[in-house]
C-alpha cells in the first residue's frame, strides 16, 4: 500500500441543515470504504455532517477553464432569465 | 461498596486515559495523514471518556479529588489501568493490534455497562459506546488490510498479534472488585465477555488471513496486575511525560 498508489478522492458532505451535499475537500485512500472512513475522520470531526459522498477525483469530468468565455459569458447579459419580474403573492413562501 | 465502585471507575478512567496518551504519541508520526487523524480522533474520544470516568470516580470517593487531581497527581502504583494499554506503540501494526483487541473488548464491556444498575455508569457507557463502535470498525478494517496486504505487512501483523496476545487475558480476569459489582448488577463479570470477544476476534483475524494464537497463551499471571497497581516500566515514562507540567509547576492553570 504505497502512498503513491493511493488514488485521490473528492469528499462531499451534507450538513445538519443542508439539503445538498457540498464539496469540502479531498483525500487519499486505497478504496471507497476507506475513503468514507477517512472522510469521516478528516472532514466531520466538528459535527459538520449527516451524510458523506466520496467520488474518485479521476471520475469527475470538469469544464475547461479555457472554455469560460463561450460557456458562461453569454448568460451574463440575460437578466430576463431570472424569475424576478413576477409579483409573488405574500402567501407563497420559500420561493 | 463505594470503595469498590471507586476502584472500578479508576480502572475504566485510567485505562482510557493511558491509551489516549499512548495514541497521542502518533501525532506528527503517522504513516499517512488520514491515519494520523483517525488515531488522534480515537485518542480524543478516549480522553473524553476518561474525564467522565475520573470525574465520577472523584465524586464516589468523596475526598474532593477531581479529574485533574486523579490524572495528574497519582504515581504509577496508584494507577489502575490494564497492562495492555501502557505498552509502547511499537510499529503501526503493533498499535493496530493493541487497538483491535482492546476495541472489541471495550465495546462488549460498554454494551453491558449500558444496563448497569448504577445510572451514572449506564449514562457514561451509553455515550461512549457510539464512539467505541467506530473505533472497533476502524481498527478491524485496518487490521484486515494489513493482515491481508503484502507479504511484509502480513508477517508484521501476525507478529504484532502474537506479541499483544499475552496481555489480553487480564481484560477478562475477575477479582473481588468485579465480583462484588457483578453481584449488585453494576458491572458484568469480565469472564462473561470472553466467549463473544474470542468469537469476534477469531472471525476478523480469519478475514485478515491471520492465525489466532492459542487461547491459553493469553492467561499468564505474569501479565496481569495493572488493575492492582503492579505496572510495567513503560507506564512510568508515560506518566512522567503526561504529568510533567503539573509536577514542575503545581497548580498551574491557564
Amino acid at each position: 500500500m504505497s502512498r503513491s498508489t493511493w488514488p485521490l478522492w473528492e469528499v462531499f458532505v451534507r450538513s445538519q441543515h443542508g439539503l445538498a451535499h457540498k464539496h469540502v475537500g479531498s483525500l487519499h485512500a486505497p478504496d471507497a470504504e476507506m475513503a468514507i472512513n477517512n472522510a469521516r475522520d478528516v472532514y466531520t470531526r466538528r459535527n459538520e455532517g449527516v451524510s458523506i459522498w466520496v467520488v474518485k477525483a479521476a471520475d469527475i469530468v470538469a469544464s475547461s477553464p479555457s472554455d469560460k468565455e463561450p460557456l458562461f459569458d453569454p448568460a451574463s447579459s440575460k437578466v430576463y432569465r431570472h424569475p424576478t419580474f413576477f409579483p409573488m403573492p405574500d402567501e407563497i413562501k420559500h420561493m | 461498596m463505594d470503595h469498590t465502585l471507586f476502584q472500578y471507575l479508576l480502572r475504566m478512567g485510567d485505562t482510557t486515559l493511558v491509551l489516549s496518551q499512548r495514541l497521542c504519541e502518533w501525532t506528527g508520526h503517522g504513516p499517512v495523514l488520514e491515519e494520523e487523524m483517525a488515531v488522534a480522533n480515537t485518542a480524543l474520544d478516549l480522553l473524553g471518556q476518561a474525564r467522565m470516568w475520573l470525574t465520577l470516580a472523584g465524586e464516589v470517593e468523596g475526598r474532593g479529588r477531581d479529574e485533574d487531581a486523579l490524572a495528574y497527581l497519582r504515581d504509577a502504583p496508584e494507577y489502575r489501568n490494564y497492562l495492555l494499554v501502557e505498552r509502547a506503540n511499537g510499529n503501526y501494526g503493533d498499535t493496530i493490534a493493541r487497538q483491535f483487541v482492546f476495541d472489541v473488548w471495550h465495546y462488549l464491556l460498554l454494551e453491558r455497562l449500558q444496563s448497569s444498575t448504577d445510572e451514572r455508569v449506564a449514562a457514561i457507557a451509553a455515550k461512549a459506546i457510539k464512539e467505541v463502535a467506530y473505533h472497533a470498525r476502524r481498527s478491524s478494517d485496518v487490521l484486515v488490510r494489513l493482515g491481508d496486504g503484502t507479504e511484509l505487512s502480513h508477517r508484521r501483523m501476525q507478529a504484532a498479534i502474537d506479541d499483544v496476545w499475552r496481555h489480553t487475558g487480564e481484560l477478562f480476569f475477575d477479582d473481588e472488585v468485579t465480583q462484588a459489582l457483578a453481584g449488585c448488577g453494576v458491572a458484568p463479570l469480565h469472564e462473561s465477555l470472553r466467549a463473544a470477544w474470542q468469537e469476534h476476534v477469531c472471525a476478523i483475524l480469519a478475514e485478515a488471513t491471520l492465525v489466532m494464537p492459542p487461547a491459553e497463551e493469553a492467561d499468564h499471571p505474569a501479565h496481569r496486575g495493572g488493575v492492582h497497581g503492579r505496572h510495567t516500566e513503560a507506564l512510568g515514562y508515560l506518566l512522567a511525560e503526561m504529568q510533567h507540567l503539573q509536577r514542575a509547576y503545581p497548580g498551574a492553570t491557564w
